[in-house]
């Protein structure tokens, strides 16, 4: 059977999928459903970002629109000077940590998927039963770690114990299994080293599984709240969300300015989110299917 | 001498070079800690005096203490509420959205949207939806249609299902797109079939959809019983007064973990309750996974 003998069926099977006849009434009815739940979901989002436009006199009311929307809380926040200075170690935090997990965990991932040594299997599952050990179970050590190397208080200190990841080592491996050993075969007939293959031969191929680890990553550090609680301790070295629970919980603050500085702190990954959306799904079928 | 080497040889080499950081980094950061944590649960120690061996104490003063307890029973509660609810309630949103093409895109990104934010922020957001009026959101509402206010976070018996409440909220749109997933997956012809044979849509669910959906069932009850018994940042941030109160009926065992070793400095103490919760995250995920994949 040739392409064009098969053509015309497919296009039947998706029209009988995909009718675009209008919605009955029940189909209709799930729709509405469905987009009023919808709303539901993104109704705190909407009330922080609604609040911190508002002026103090109409906080406390429902409107979700503000009568006279204003930028005066952000100025506000941010020349307090403090927002600014958590805005921008979480930035850098979460900017090195994701490349450093992007660089390593798929160089884990491609050796432990592409080479065939003696010790592999050891390392795979050595690295693969560091996911069943719970954070909160190392915290105690590795603040035991900084007190004596002198890491507390710093970038370092904050970010030390997220630079690799099992779950993206594992994540990577499995993509790694998709690039045909051929390719590599044919790279090193070419002359080119190790590092270059995986460099520039392998990890082009993976760019889709690169881009959901980085967000992944990226996400998990920017609102990480228990570790930088923990090892900070000056004001200037608090990420956005141990910034954010200290200044909710000093005396007086109005609810205006919390809310502009939960918005601060929510805000980019919703960026990050509405112009990568294609990628974090398709990472998180990704993540559940195969980690 | 590299040059004598065999491909394989080489490749060897090469192999280990690659992992020469990262076995440096996952035996100190990760292995390191975890014998240093089991081992510090022996032992009594304050963070300035001597680390002295007390062999079993910690766990027994642990075991005999009632708030850890009442902590341990309130994480079980954050997981047999959160699990099931945060189940059953994306298992419906997927299976509808999974049937309907109008706007599914924006009505799938309407879903997972919460899953984006940071926890501590959305936290301090519901925070504000709880309090009494004329401040919080919720009783605000109530209020305007003449119901009296409700003790979402002042009251014993309603604070932990608040304070869940975000928890869910945020965890849905992740479990929804795995659902999603998983229902692709399950070939259309079954239901063709089913269609054939003329079985009504409710029995097509028990006795296709549902089966034949196991495995994302059992990574999701999995994955969320994880986070659910490791909740943290919502409780800590919405009781920053009163950490884990009113009268300790919010609390979980991480914050209690947090307040034994960095409020009252009791390393050895709080090393121990790290083992303990190390201990029920391996019991509870062997036996879902032993009870989920046999029946």
């Amino acid at each position: 059977m040739t392409a064009t003998e098969i053509r015309p069926t497919t296009d039947a099977l998706l029209k009988t999928q995909a009718p675009k006849k209008p919605m009955n009434s029940g189909q209709f009815l799930r729709w509405l459903l469905l987009f009023l739940g919808g709303i539901a979901m993104v109704m705190p989002i909407a009330y922080m970002i609604s609040t911190s436009l508002k002026w103090p006199h109409e906080v406390y009311n429902l409107k979700l629109i503000p009568d006279e929307p204003h930028l005066e809380n952000y100025t506000y926040v941010l020349e307090d000077g403090r927002f600014y200075w958590w805005f921008v170690n979480s930035m850098i935090i979460a900017i090195i940590t994701t490349v450093c997990n992007v660089i390593f965990d798929s160089l884990v991932g491609y050796t432990l998927c592409k080479f065939r040594f003696p010790g592999r299997y050891i390392v795979f599952i050595a690295i693969l039963s560091t996911l069943m050990i719970p954070t909160e179970m190392l915290v105690i050590p590795w603040y035991l770690m900084s007190q004596q190397f002198g890491w507390l208080d710093t970038y370092w200190g904050i970010m030390f114990p997220g630079l690799m990841t099992a779950f993206g080592t594992f994540l990577m491996k499995q993509f790694f299994e998709t690039v045909p050993d051929d390719f590599i075969e044919a790279a090193r007939i070419d002359g080119l080293n190790e590092l270059q293959i995986w460099w520039t031969v392998a990890m082009p191929l993976v760019k889709p599984a690169l881009a959901a680890l980085a967000i992944f990553v990226f996400l998990g550090n920017w609102t990480a709240f228990i570790w930088p609680l923990i090892v900070t301790n000056s004001v200037e070295m608090y990420t956005l969300p141990v910034g954010l629970s200290s200044f909710g919980d000093e005396a007086d603050v109005a609810w205006e300015l919390i809310m502009t500085g939960a918005a601060i702190s929510t805000i980019p990954t919703l960026i990050v989110f509405l112009i990568f959306q294609r990628y974090i799904i398709q990472g998180v079928v990704m993540a559940g299917l195969k980690g | 001498m590299y040059r004598n080497l065999t491909i394989r040889q080489k490749q060897i080499v090469w192999a280990w070079a690659f992992l020469a950081i990262p076995i440096l980094f996952y035996g100190v950061i990760r292995f390191y800690p975890t014998g240093n944590a089991i081992l510090i649960s022996f032992q009594e120690w304050n963070l300035l005096g001597d680390r002295t061996w007390t062999g079993l104490d910690n766990y027994q003063k642990l075991f005999a203490d009632p708030v850890f307890w009442k902590v341990f029973k309130n994480t079980f509660v954050y997981l047999l509420l959160g699990t099931p609810i945060s189940l059953v309630i994306s298992f419906v949103i997927a299976y509808h959205l999974d049937k309907t093409r109008f706007m599914h895109g924006f009505l799938r990104m309407l879903y997972f949207l919460p899953f984006m934010t940071s926890a501590v922020a959305m936290a301090w957001v519901w925070r504000w939806f709880y309090q009494p009026v004329p401040v919080g959101l919720f009783n605000n509402a109530l209020a305007s249609i003449g119901i009296p206010q409700f003790p979402f976070l002042q009251s014993t018996t309603w604070a932990l299902p608040s304070v869940l409440a975000p928890a869910i909220w945020a965890g849905l749109g992740f479990q929804v797109i795995i659902f999603m997933a998983g229902l692709r997956a399950i070939p259309r012809s079954y239901y063709e079939a089913a269609r054939i044979d003329g079985v009504s849509s409710w029995t097509v669910l028990w006795e296709i959809t549902l089966p034949l959906l196991k495995p994302t069932i059992v990574f999701i009850v999995v994955f969320s019983s994880i986070g659910f018994l490791r909740i943290f940042d919502h409780v800590f941030n919405m009781t920053t007064n009163n950490p884990g109160g009113p009268l300790n009926s919010t609390k979980p065992l991480v914050l209690m973990i947090y307040e034994t070793a960095f409020s009252a400095f009791d390393m050895g103490y709080a090393a121990a309750q790290t083992v303990v919760l190390f201990l029920v995250l391996l019991v509870v995920s062997l036996i879902q996974l032993r009870l989920l994949r046999d029946s």
